[in-house]
């Protein structure tokens, strides 16, 4: 395919799953829950909270796991990949809230976990938590607009500030990742032995920490291809040593857990969960493998073969927890309505391509110690760079 | 004194006769067509289920310790101390977590409409705080639904199972079952057998949650002292830089 056929494709593509997608929300909210999705009294939640909403938070991690590796212990070798990181976890959030209105019966109302307190709830505490933490990458997102704007002065103050707001944002971070894996907790004979644990908060938190690692992998891969910048390989390389010892650590807590709950025996039976369980492994163990081999470490494209698996993994272990370990004990068999999945992969195209814009005209993948220049840059090459943001 | 419900399920004939108090009370409709769905719904908040020559009853368990008023991050739904767990639907946001958290399936949603609310049975709660029976219990020519004291209606089962071991399981479900329930059940046969969930945790269940959100405090405060720590000690070189460049 030549390059002006894949703009096309790529272009079309994106064109049809946001019409399609603008169709799907009109059923949604003209229709309501029961029109728009395969839910029911049985599954009162599918992929919008399974995927939308669990997997995009741990998908958006990278911000708080990178501002902690440069910030807190000062590795200056990261610097030049904090600001994608910041940059995705903001985008991934607002995705997030936006995913949420569409799961809320009535998303006018989100706000009531502010004012209506319910302090025993772990939902309660996660709606503060990625509230207060929205405002906190907005904070860490600003000063790469205000260096695009060249406001020097707000952009020294905003620097002189920013320590307490990076650690705050690192503790949002570790509290949420991890109460979302508490959310599961209440559900011990609902949810299926090898995914209920009293230590979900954990697993969900060291997996996220590798999902941050591993999507900021695949950020600097695809921005190096649309952008044509040079792959900053040699840190690349060195996330992928960190990523395979975060998996590995993350994969030794898991089987010990159900080594030590007697969960093991319950892959004798029959059923799917036990494959399921088995994919969710392998798409996290295969990763681990390739990346403690010296020659997967030397191969940009097996990295990025890698870091997708492993990212399928994570995916697959957050959708067993929320939605097919939950089958079983439910009754019923869901799979989610063609709306659900239009608005889902509605989410995942925009992520995409909002990305793609504010890489282009923001400067992210520049070392974050740039002073801004005293004036605004005019945009010469504007034509150009509206060809860029197209994908030409 | 909190009220609690007693279903003795070995009196039960299957008439119905609480459903349709139970319909008209919340204004919804019945009909044969409704009679016959043997779930609840949002538009059936009761229901008697068929098991052979057996009947059981569903409805809200009212739990000491509910899950859904647990997990529920507006607090939209409480224990109430007469004993109802009932539904603010003007808190109500919509999240459905009480739905995936309550280990009976109870609360239903109305999927059809453009603003939902969650509907469950709230045990009359205009009435049974004040002394009052539910309409249930009112219904029931047969005595198989009573309302009254939830000690009273406990030692009037045992009471019945001691007097009539022949006719009776020798439990009762509702007084261990997720650290205890507001409805309590009799049977003659093993509970499993007739449509209740008897593999739920004899403990209440917002302990698990509460097991792990009761760090979060501790959290917050180690966590900014190790990362202000750390911080400080890797950040060495930039400070000592700094005051030679004064010196």
């Amino acid at each position: 395919m030549n390059n002006a056929l894949r703009t096309y494709f790529w272009r079309g593509s994106f064109a049809i799953i946001m019409l399609v997608a603008l169709y799907a929300t009109f059923v949604r909210f003209y229709y309501g829950l029961g029109a728009s999705t395969n839910l029911s009294d049985q599954f009162p939640w599918g992929i919008w909270v399974g995927f939308d909403v669990l997997c995009g938070v741990g998908l958006a991690a990278g911000g708080f796991t990178l501002a902690a590796i440069v910030h807190i212990f000062n590795l200056k070798a990261y610097k030049a990949v904090v600001r994608p990181a910041i940059l995705t976890a903001f985008l991934g959030y607002l995705l997030v809230t936006v995913a949420l209105m569409f799961d809320l019966g009535r998303p006018y109302r989100v706000w009531h976990p502010l004012i209506m307190w319910n302090p025993r709830s772990v939902m309660f505490e996660v709606g503060w938590c990625v509230t207060l933490y929205t405002s906190v990458l907005f904070l860490e997102f600003l000063p790469m607009v205000l260096e695009k704007l060249g406001l020097v002065k707000a952009h020294r103050v905003l620097k002189n500030v920013m320590l307490p707001i990076i650690i705050l944002g690192v503790i949002l971070s570790t509290l949420h990742q991890s109460s979302l894996g508490s959310v599961f907790l209440i559900l011990p004979t609902k949810l299926h032995p090898l995914w209920y644990s009293p230590l979900l908060p954990v697993l969900f938190y060291v997996s996220a920490i590798a999902t941050g690692l591993a999507m900021t992998i695949f950020e600097s891969w695809h921005s190096a291809k649309a952008f044509g910048r040079q792959l900053e390989f040699p840190l690349v390389q060195k996330m992928t040593r960190v990523l395979a010892v975060v998996i590995a650590v993350y994969l030794t807590m898991r089987f010990l857990d159900l080594y030590h709950r007697g969960a093991l025996s319950t892959l004798n039976n029959p059923g799917w969960e036990r494959w399921l369980f088995g994919l969710e492994i392998v798409l996290m163990a295969v990763p681990m493998l390739m990346f403690f081999r010296e020659r997967t470490r030397e191969n940009p494209q097996a990295i990025y073969v890698g870091t997708v698996l492993f990212l399928l993994g994570f995916v697959t272990h957050r959708l067993n927890v929320s939605v097919t370990g939950l089958e079983a004990s439910s009754g019923v068999h869901y799979v989610p309505k063609w709306t659900e999945i239009s608005v889902t992969l509605a989410m995942v195209a925009f992520g995409f391509f909002v990305f793609r814009m504010a890489a282009h005209y923001l400067p992210v993948f520049e070392a974050e110690e740039h002073q801004p220049v005293p004036e605004v840059p005019v945009l010469e090459d504007r034509a150009y760079a509206h060809s860029l943001a197209r994908g030409d | 004194m909190s009220k609690a419900i007693l279903y003795d399920s070995t009196l039960c004939v299957g008439c119905r006769q609480c459903e349709e108090a139970c319909s008209t009370r919340w204004k919804l409709p019945y009909n044969e067509k409704i009679a016959a769905e043997e779930k609840i719904s949002s538009h059936k908040l009761t229901t008697i289920r068929t098991f052979g020559e057996k009947f059981s009853r569903k409805l809200c368990m009212h739990c000491q310790d509910p899950a859904c008023a647990s997990v529920c991050p507006v607090a939209a739904l409480q224990k109430t101390a007469a004993g109802p767990v009932v539904y603010d639907e003007d808190r109500c946001m919509g999240c459905r977590y009480c739905m995936v958290a309550c280990p009976f399936q109870v609360p239903t949603y109305e999927w059809e409409a453009r603003l939902p609310k969650v509907r469950k049975c709230d045990m009359c709660s205009d009435r049974v705080p004040g002394g009052g029976v539910t309409r249930c219990s009112e219904a029931c020519a047969y005595g198989a639904t009573i309302t009254g004291n939830r000690d009273e209606l406990i030692a009037e089962a045992r009471k019945r199972i001691a007097d009539k071991p022949k006719d009776y399981y020798p439990k009762i479900y509702g007084v261990e079952e997720v650290g205890g329930t507001s409805v309590l059940i009799l049977a003659s046969v093993p509970f499993d057998q007739i449509g209740y969930n008897t593999k739920v945790i004899k403990t209440a269940l917002p302990a698990l949650t509460w097991n792990a959100l009761q760090h979060v405090p501790d959290v917050v405060v180690m966590g900014s002292v190790l990362m202000g720590g750390i911080h400080w000690i890797s950040h060495r070189k930039e400070e000592v830089a700094r005051k030679e460049g004064r010196s």
